[in-house]
Formats: structure tokens, C-alpha cells, sequence
């Protein structure tokens, strides 16, 4: 089993070749089929995941002698830490939820859309198990293609545009990484690295103008991706136009290869210039969560609602990343898994109602909870989710986002990202009151169904994972746990974290001793594995629960 | 000396040059004499000779043998742009005929024109004199007139004949001037005797007749593979040429400049490479430049690809402007990718197009995506494989040109040309929205692809794909040949 991400990789790609051979008319076949190709992968990636070992080091490591000519060789160098673990995790988990929300929202060229599914699902996993930056920007470019023709083709009714936007877009971004990532292996090569792989470059010392050059043309690339205001424009369009599986994978997987970027790349590659940035990427994220959040509360269509609360979300993902401790990244990346599941089910409601309706207008609709109590239900617990309540997912990473960078000297940009949450409690509280309570009187709603089966089959996954990221989010925290803290001393900024440590700390906290000490396991008591030990701190950071 | 003082003359770099001269002056003499009407038979024998031609080439790799007195060499260089040349003839000749067929024009000499443009082209690539490379480069460009007016039925076609004759001809008179110039300067014309001299010049910038010969030999080439400012001919060319004949014109004479211009500029001025990489640079801007924003507004497919091609000549001058190891070996992979994917592309226009070269319109492969998925997926490989994207060819080839670039330290080109891929991106999409996500407008009878066809469409693919997965196996080669240079 020593080829298993490779095989978890490609096996969405023989899948597709699968489907090749599936007449296009016999569509409940293409669907089972594709279905069973994703669950089969969630499969193969659990293994990945029971063989794991929590420690700091890359594993299940392939490298192949790929391409070698000229100045360049590029290797297939693919592995997984703790940190691109979680990621690969909730890309196969999400793939088959995907699939199935499309069973009767996609009806035309069921077979191109399968297809479309499967590919994009190889171009994510192989971006996230890149451990070449080469093969990474291969990836990292090949998933534009399967998502342009799926917003395209089966998106609204703007679709071009929105299609074409999302691709000229990532890709003026992808280019300038391009030529960055080509100076900085004739930089490595100087200085005796002999291929792209990523890990050699670590330890290149960069002087700082370099440095800032390349961290930019990185950042900027990201920076689209994932994405930072004020490169956001073109994720509301791209969400409200594609088809829900589409806006589910885009939310849940797409936006995290920003993120991903910045903690796998643009950090540690870069760290000086990465900290020297960092007030400024700071300010960019908490702009984002504000602004989004003020544009999100006055949108009169909840997807595009939903799309901008995924820029908020981001937003504090980034300030979690930038904080450059092990609370702010574990946030980070926690936020980036409970982001995919809150906002991917979130995508998943707005599409329930919208096969239902036709329509996603907010005004259309009110009193929804009388006729769908199931939905409702579903629907109240991913919005609390969303919202970060504590017992939720969102809660956990929200929580040590927010104590990561107050430690760190983004203090007083954590004073405001704060006032986030509670904006994000009032335009998800009151979309779900304007839709799901109030008086059921437009007559097209008084016929709706409730969830039927097959959506109930979707949800629950996604709920139990909300409730289990939420109580118990210890094992998750655990396994990336190593590779935060060997992230966090790549970026050699020491003397930042020491001053951070004794100022920002309460007594009875032992999670902030210096990084890299403790190898495996996070100390016992850390109050985020126990939230309920730690009632204050809730309602100091949550002021909103007490609606 | 000793160069000159071989009087053997071997004929063996030149066999290749021979076989398919002769095989173009007996199809000739079959035109005339042999059975009229089908004309077809034609295009299968000149495939069976080129393909003859390529094993003769390709077993010539490796070696190094100079002939003539030195104004004739065989050497790796020359033997991968012999092969491009080839593999663009055999691609056109394999897509010409049912377009020959539909537009009911009399295509008999069009195969033994093919093969004289490929003579001369491997005369440019293996000529080591001035004179040679001149020869070729008119052997070429005669050939090319008539093939661009072909249809004489057609008033673009002649309109196009004659325009790319009137232009072509001017500017050779520049190159011929050029050439003179330098003679005069150097008082050689054999490349590997400028070289010596050039390079005993104390201060070559500063011999006025050395610089402008220089300048006006570049005017000359830079014509002919439609480099900014000197691309006026080109839309109007491709447009009205038939549409194998801007297939095959897109391709195979632009990598035939590109060898001339290779082998003067890198092997007979080394020493000027400041003077004449300065003037590169900005011609490589403007033409990745004007290239692009020009093919934005196009709704004729040909245009669009032909102002598309011309930024394709200004990413491989970007390479030229580096000139190092790694960007040369970029420029001959680049053109070899090019010729697989822009006549893919143009196989593709032949089968959606009607007679009379209607339905030639970026809206007229509306809904193509659905009713014909095998075209439509061979399209959007070689689109994405213009605009650069991986895992494709074409990727491959930019990626070592911008490395070139950067790698010689021209950051800023290789951000313009990255930034020209993006801005060029708009225009391949385009024509995938209309496959993809418009309903055709009105029904119409699809062409049916012939077996000739079908079969450049496979190596098309092929050549776009493979070489993106695997690029060694065709990287190894072009780093061998441009050793020797």
C-alpha cells in the first residue's frame, strides 16, 4: 500500500475512463457509477488516514524521476503531513456528497458532468499531496478547467461571465507564481538544489528584496484563490452562477488551495518576508470580514449571501495563518475544515430549495419551518455552525483563531476581525429568520416537500461532523498538531513569538510553551479540546450566543 | 581554411533535399499526364513521401557532416527543424484534401508545391552561407504565393496571394540587402567565416555596415515568421489562404525564420547579442503585445488564429531574446508543439466550415461541445494548449522560453509574456463558450471527417498531449540539436 495517494490521486481519473464507456442516456448508471468511484476514494483515503503517524514528518512519500532536461528536473514527489492530511481527508469526504446532491439537480449532459467531477477531484487531491512545486503548479492549474466548464456549462443564467471571470482571474494570478517559481529554483539552483522539490527549498536562505518579490507574486496568486478582499470579486459570481455541486466543492475544496498556499509555500519559502507582510495581509483579512459580512447582510439572494460569508470565513483564516503561532495556525486549518463543512452544507440547503422553488430570492420565501420541520432543523444547525456556537465546529476554530492572534501582535486586528462573529450572527440569524419563520404565505410555499431521503443521506454526515468537529475536536487538532509546530518554527521569528508568549497569555494556559518543543500530542487541558471547561472564554469571544 | 579546402562534394546532408525535389517533379508529370479528375491519389503519395523523407532525416541524427564548402550542413539543428517542416507538410497534405474536395478546386500541383516549400525550408535550417539560407528562404516563399492563392475561384485567396507576394517580396529585398551589407563587412557569406571575423572585431557594434547587414537580415526573417511591425500581411494572408495552406504556413515557414534567424544570430553574431537582444526585447513585447489585444476582438476564427499566431511568434522571440541553452532548446520545442496544436486547430475549422469558406465565424461552433464531443474535445486540447495551460505542450514549451528568459535574467519579459498568456486566455475560452455553453443557432449539416483527417487530428493530439505529460522525450532532442549551434 506505499502507492495509496497516488492511488487515491488517480483513482477519480480511471473512474473517468469508466464513465467513457457509459452510454450518455443511461444517466442513474453515470451517477452510481461516479458515486461509487468517490466512495470508494473516501475509502482508500481512510486508510491514509489510520496509517498516519502524528508526527511532524512528510509521509506515504513517492518520488519519481519525472521530467529532466535542461536546467530543470522535476520529480513526482508526493507525500502528506499533518497539514495537507485533514485537507486530502475533506476532499474525498466531500466528493461523494457532491455527487450525490446532483442526482436530480443535474439532468442535461449528466455524463460531461460526471466526468467534470472526477477530474476535479484529481486536480485537488494532487495539489494538496505536492510535495514539487512543479507538479504542485500543474495541479494547481488543471483544476481550473474542470470547474470553468462546470460553472459554464450547467451554471445560471450568467454564466459566461462568471465562468470566464474565474479563470482569467486565477490565472493571472497562477502565471506570476509561474515565473516566481522558476527564479527561485535558478536561485536554488545557486545555491546546490538540484530539483523542484519543496522541501530542499526550505532551507534556502533568500535575501529579504528577493524574498519580498517572490512572497508577493505567491501571495497575489493565493490571495486570488482564497480569496482576500480586495480580489474577491469574482467568487460571489462564480458561487451564485454554478450548479450546487459545483459551489459546493468551489467553497469546500478550491477556496482551501489558497490557504493551503500560503502554510504549505508562501510561509515558510518566504518568512521573512512573509512577517514583514504580515500587518498588511492582516488588515486585508479583517477588511474582508467586515465588509463581507456588511455586504452578505444586505444580499437579497442567499446564495450570493452564503458566498460572501465564505469571504468573511476566509478572512478569518488568514488572520489565524498570519498570527504565526500554534494556536493561530491550528485555527487556521481547523477553520479551513469546519469552512468546507458548514459552508459546503450550506450550499447544499441553498440547492435543496432551490430545485424545489426555482428560485433563491429571500423575499420568496418565509414560514418555511411549519411546512419542512426536517429542513428547518438541518438548516438551524449549520447556520449556528456557521456562526461558530460552541458545540459546533465553528466554535473551536473561531476560538483559537481568535486567541492565536490576539497572542500574537495582530492584537488589535483581532479586536475588530472580532466584531465579525457577531455580524455573521446577524445576517445568518436573520436570513434564517426571514426564510424558515414568519407567516407561510406565499402559496407556492405551502406545497413544499420536506427533505426526502437521498438529502437526508446527504446532511447527515455533514451534521454529525459539525457535532463531532465541535465536541471532540482533539483528534483532528492532534494530527496536524506536529506539523503546525514545525511550520511555526520555519518561520523564524522568534524573538515576535517570545515577546507574544508572556504578554498575551492567562495563567493556566500551557499551550503556548515555545515551538517545537513537545513533539506529538497537545497538552492535556488545552481549554479548546474542552470547550465546556471554559465558560468565560465563550463568552467573551461569543457575545452573539447570548441572542 | 580547411573549410574551404574540401573539394569533395558530399551529397549525403542534402539527400532528403533530393528525394522530395524529384518526388515533387514527378508528381508533377503525374498531374499532367497521368488519369484527370480524382485528384486525391496525389495527396496519399506525397503523405507516403514525406513520411520516406523523415526516416531519411531521422536517420541523419547524430551525425555531423558539413558539405559544399561549408555552405551545407547536416547537423542535429537542422535535422529537428527538418523534422518540423516535415510534420507540418504531412499534417497539411493530410487535411487538404477534403477541403480541396469541398471548395472543388483543382488541386493537383498543391502536393508538389507542399514539397518544394519543404525543400526550401530545409535548405534555410541547414544552410551554413548566407546564400543558401537565401535560396531556400525564396524556394519557400515562391511556393508560399501560389499556395496562398491557391483557390482561384476565391477573391481573398487571390487577394491574399498577391499580398503576401507584393510584402514578401519587398522584404526580401531587405534580407538581400542585409546579406550584401554583411559580405561587405565580414567579405565572407559562410555563417561559420562571419563568425570568425565578427569575432576578431575589436568593437563589432561600432562597424556601421556590420550592424545595419545585421538589422536588415532580421527585418528579412522577421517578416516571414510575422513578428511586429512587420505583421500587416499576416490576418489578411491567413484569412484568405486556403484554410490547409494557413494551417501549414502558421507552422512550418515561421519555424523555418526561426532557424535562419537562430543560426545567423547565435552562431555568426555572438558577439552582438547585446545590440540585437535589445531590439528583440522590444519587438518580442510588441508583438506578444499587439498579437494579443488585436486577436481579442476577432470574430473570424482564421484571424483570430492568425493574430493569435503572431503572439506566438512573440513568445518564442522572447526566447530568442535570451538566447541561452535553455530558451533555444525552448524555441525548437515550441515550434514543434506549435505546428501540432495551430494545425489541429485549423483541421478542426476545415470540418465545421462550409464551401466557399463560410461558416468560418467563432459563433458557428456554438453547440459543437454536444453534438460532436470527440471534435469538440480535440479543440479544446489545442486551445488550451495555445493559451498555455498544462498538462499540454504548449505549457511546456512557455515554460522553458519565460525560464530562458528568466534564467538569463529578463524578468520583466518573462511577466509580460506570463501576462499576454493570461490576457490570451480570453480569446481560446471564447471559442469554448460557443462550443460549450451556447445552443447552436441554426442546425446544419456536419461535415463528415475523412480518414485522412481523422488521422491528423490523432497525431495532433497526440503530439499536444504526450509531450505535456512527458516532455523529455521530445526536450532531450531539442537540447541535443541546439548544442551544436
Amino acid at each position: 500500500m506505499s502507492n495509496v495517494l497516488s492511488l487515491t490521486t488517480f483513482l477519480p481519473i480511471l473512474g473517468v475512463l469508466l464513465l467513457l464507456f457509459i452510454p450518455k442516456d443511461s444517466k442513474s448508471v453515470l451517477r452510481n457509477v461516479t458515486l461509487a468511484v468517490t466512495l470508494v476514494n473516501f475509502l482508500v483515503s481512510l486508510t491514509i488516514l489510520s496509517g498516519f503517524q502524528t508526527n511532524a514528518e512528510f509521509q506515504f512519500i513517492e518520488n519519481m524521476p519525472w521530467i529532466a532536461a535542461g536546467p530543470f528536473v522535476m520529480r513526482y514527489n508526493i507525500g502528506i503531513d499533518g497539514i495537507s492530511l485533514w485537507l486530502v481527508i475533506l476532499t474525498t469526504f466531500i466528493m461523494p456528497i457532491a455527487v450525490l446532491s446532483t442526482y436530480t439537480a443535474v439532468e442535461e449532459k449528466v455524463k460531461e458532468y460526471m466526468i467534470c467531477l472526477l477530474m476535479l477531484e484529481t486536480g485537488m487531491l494532487g495539489a494538496f499531496i505536492s510535495l514539487d512545486l512543479f507538479l504542485f503548479y500543474i495541479f494547481w492549474e488543471v483544476m481550473l478547467i474542470p470547474m470553468y466548464f462546470m460553472i459554464g456549462i450547467w451554471g445560471g443564467k450568467n454564466k459566461i461571465y462568471a465562468a470566464v471571470k474565474f479563470f482569467i482571474y486565477t490565472m493571472v494570478g497562477s502565471l506570476l507564481m509561474l515565473v516566481a517559481l522558476i527564479f527561485l529554483y535558478f536561485k536554488g539552483m545557486e545555491a546546490g538544489i538540484t530539483d523542484f522539490g519543496l522541501l530542499q527549498f526550505f532551507s534556502l536562505k533568500l535575501d529579504m528584496t528577493t524574498q519580498i518579490w517572490l512572497f508577493l507574486a505567491f501571495a497575489f496568486a493565493f490571495a486570488i484563490k482564497v480569496p482576500m478582499f480586495p480580489l474577491h470579486t469574482w467568487l460571489p459570481d462564480a458561487h451564485t452562477e454554478a450548479p450546487t455541486a459545483g459551489s459546493v466543492i468551489l467553497a469546500a475544496v478550491l477556496l482551501k488551495m489558497g490557504t493551503y498556499g500560503y502554510v504549505r509555500f508562501a510561509i515558510p519559502l518566504f518568512p521573512d518576508a512573509a512577517h514583514k507582510f504580515a500587518p498588511m495581509i492582516a488588515t486585508l483579512a479583517v477588511i474582508g470580514i467586515i465588509y463581507a459580512a456588511l455586504v452578505a447582510m444586505v444580499q437579497e439572494d442567499v446564495k450570493k449571501l452564503v458566498a460572501y460569508s465564505s469571504v468573511a470565513h476566509l478572512g478569518f483564516v488568514m488572520l489565524g495563518i498570519f498570527a504565526f503561532n500554534v494556536e493561530g495556525i491550528s485555527g487556521g486549518m481547523l477553520q479551513m475544515l469546519n469552512h468546507g463543512i458548514s459552508t459546503g452544507a450550506l450550499f447544499l440547503i441553498v440547492g435543496f430549495i432551490y430545485e424545489r422553488r426555482h428560485t433563491r430570492l429571500i423575499t420568496d420565501f418565509g414560514g418555511l419551518s411549519k411546512q419542512m420541520p426536517v429542513f428547518a432543523t438541518i438548516f438551524m444547525i449549520v447556520t449556528l455552525s456557521s456562526i461558530g456556537l460552541p458545540g459546533t465546529n465553528g466554535f473551536v476554530g473561531e476560538f483559537l483563531i481568535l486567541i492565536g492572534s490576539f497572542e500574537s501582535e495582530l492584537r488589535w486586528w483581532t479586536v475588530v476581525a472580532t466584531s465579525g462573529v457577531i455580524l455573521s450572527a446577524v445576517y445568518m440569524l436573520w436570513v434564517f429568520q426571514r426564510v424558515m419563520f414568519g407567516e407561510l404565505d406565499n402559496p407556492k410555499n405551502q406545497k413544499l416537500l420536506d427533505l426526502n431521503a437521498r438529502e437526508l443521506t446527504i446532511m447527515v454526515p455533514l451534521i454529525v461532523m459539525i457535532f463531532v468537529m465541535g465536541l471532540y475536536p482533539k483528534p483532528f487538532i492532534d494530527k496536524m498538531d506536529p506539523a503546525v509546530r514545525k511550520l511555526v518554527s520555519q518561520m523564524r521569528v522568534a524573538p515576535v513569538n517570545a515577546q507574544a508568549i508572556p504578554a498575551g497569555l492567562p495563567a493556566g494556559h500551557p499551550a503556548m510553551e515555545t515551538p517545537a518543543a513537545e513533539p506529538s500530542m497537545m497538552p492535556a487541558g488545552h481549554p479548546v479540546v474542552a470547550p465546556s471547561s471554559d465558560v468565560n472564554t465563550e463568552k467573551v469571544v461569543n457575545p452573539h450566543e447570548a441572542k | 581554411m580547411d573549410m574551404i579546402s574540401i573539394p569533395v562534394v558530399n551529397m549525403t546532408p542534402i539527400l532528403p533535399e533530393i528525394f522530395l525535389s524529384a518526388l515533387a517533379m514527378v508528381l508533377l508529370l503525374i498531374n499532367v499526364f497521368g488519369p484527370s479528375g480524382q485528384k486525391s491519389y496525389l495527396a496519399y503519395i506525397s503523405f507516403f513521401g514525406i513520411v520516406a523523407t523523415a526516416v531519411l532525416v531521422g536517420a541523419g541524427w547524430g551525425g555531423h557532416i558539413e558539405s559544399f564548402s561549408g555552405s551545407v550542413v547536416l547537423d542535429n539543428f537542422a535535422t529537428f527543424f527538418k523534422m518540423i517542416f516535415l510534420l507540418a507538410a504531412g499534417l497539411a497534405v493530410l487535411i487538404s484534401d477534403q477541403y480541396m474536395e469541398r471548395e472543388g478546386c483543382n488541386h493537383g500541383e498543391l502536393y508538389p508545391l507542399i514539397l518544394f516549400t519543404v525543400v526550401g525550408m530545409m535548405f534555410m535550417a541547414s544552410g551554413t552561407d548566407l546564400m543558401t539560407i537565401f535560396l531556400g528562404l525564396e524556394v519557400m516563399s515562391v511556393s508560399l504565393y501560389v499556395l496562398a492563392g491557391f483557390n482561384r475561384a476565391n477573391k481573398k485567396s487571390n487577394e491574399a496571394g498577391l499580398k503576401y507576394f507584393l510584402l514578401g517580396a519587398f522584404s526580401t529585398g531587405f534580407l538581400l540587402y542585409g546579406m550584401a551589407l554583411t559580405y561587405g563587412a565580414t567579405g565572407t557569406t559562410r555563417i561559420y567565416k562571419i563568425a570568425s571575423v565578427v569575432g576578431q572585431m575589436t568593437l563589432p557594434s561600432a562597424n556601421i555596415m556590420l550592424v545595419a547587414g545585421m538589422l536588415l537580415m532580421m527585418t528579412g526573417f522577421l517578416f516571414k515568421i510575422a513578428a511586429v511591425p512587420f505583421h500587416m500581411w499576416t490576418p489578411d494572408v491567413y484569412e484568405g489562404a486556403p484554410t490547409p495552406m494557413t494551417a501549414f504556413m502558421s507552422a512550418g515557414p515561421k519555424a523555418a525564420g526561426f532557424a535562419a534567424l537562430l543560426r545567423i544570430l547565435l552562431v555568426a553574431m555572438p558577439t552582438l547579442q547585446v545590440e540585437w537582444s535589445q531590439l528583440l526585447w522590444v519587438l518580442a513585447v510588441l508583438t506578444m503585445t499587439v498579437g494579443n489585444i488585436t486577436a481579442l476582438r476577432q470574430d473570424n476564427i482564421k484571424r483570430m488564429l492568425a493574430y493569435s499566431s503572431i503572439a506566438h511568434a512573440g513568445y518564442a522571440l522572447v526566447g530568442l531574446t535570451a538566447g541561452n541553452g535553455t530558451a533555444t532548446a525552448g524555441i525548437l520545442f515550441y515550434m514543434l508543439s506549435y505546428t501540432f496544436m495551430n494545425i489541429g486547430a485549423f483541421a478542426v475549422i476545415i470540418l465545421i466550415a462550409k464551401k466557399g469558406e463560410t461558416n468560418g465565424n467563432v459563433m458557428d461552433f456554438a453547440g459543437l461541445g454536444f453534438k460532436r464531443p470527440v471534435l469538440a474535445v480535440a479543440m479544446t486540447i489545442f486551445l488550451f494548449s495555445l493559451a498555455g495551460m498544462p498538462p499540454t505542450a504548449g505549457f511546456i514549451g512557455k515554460f522553458y522560453l519565460f525560464s530562458g528568459a528568466v534564467q538569463k535574467g529578463y524578468i520583466w519579459l518573462a511577466v509580460i509574456g506570463v501576462l499576454n498568456s493570461a490576457a490570451s486566455v480570453y480569446y481560446y475560452l471564447r471559442v469554448m463558450v460557443y462550443m460549450y455553453m451556447k445552443e447552436p443557432t441554426e442546425e446544419f449539416e456536419w461535415t463528415q471527417v475523412t480518414a485522412p483527417v481523422a488521422l491528423a487530428l490523432i497525431i495532433a493530439i497526440a503530439g499536444t498531449m504526450i509531450p505535456g505529460i512527458v516532455p523529455s522525450i521530445i526536450l532531450e532532442y531539442a537540447q541535443e540539436a541546439v548544442k551544436l549551434i
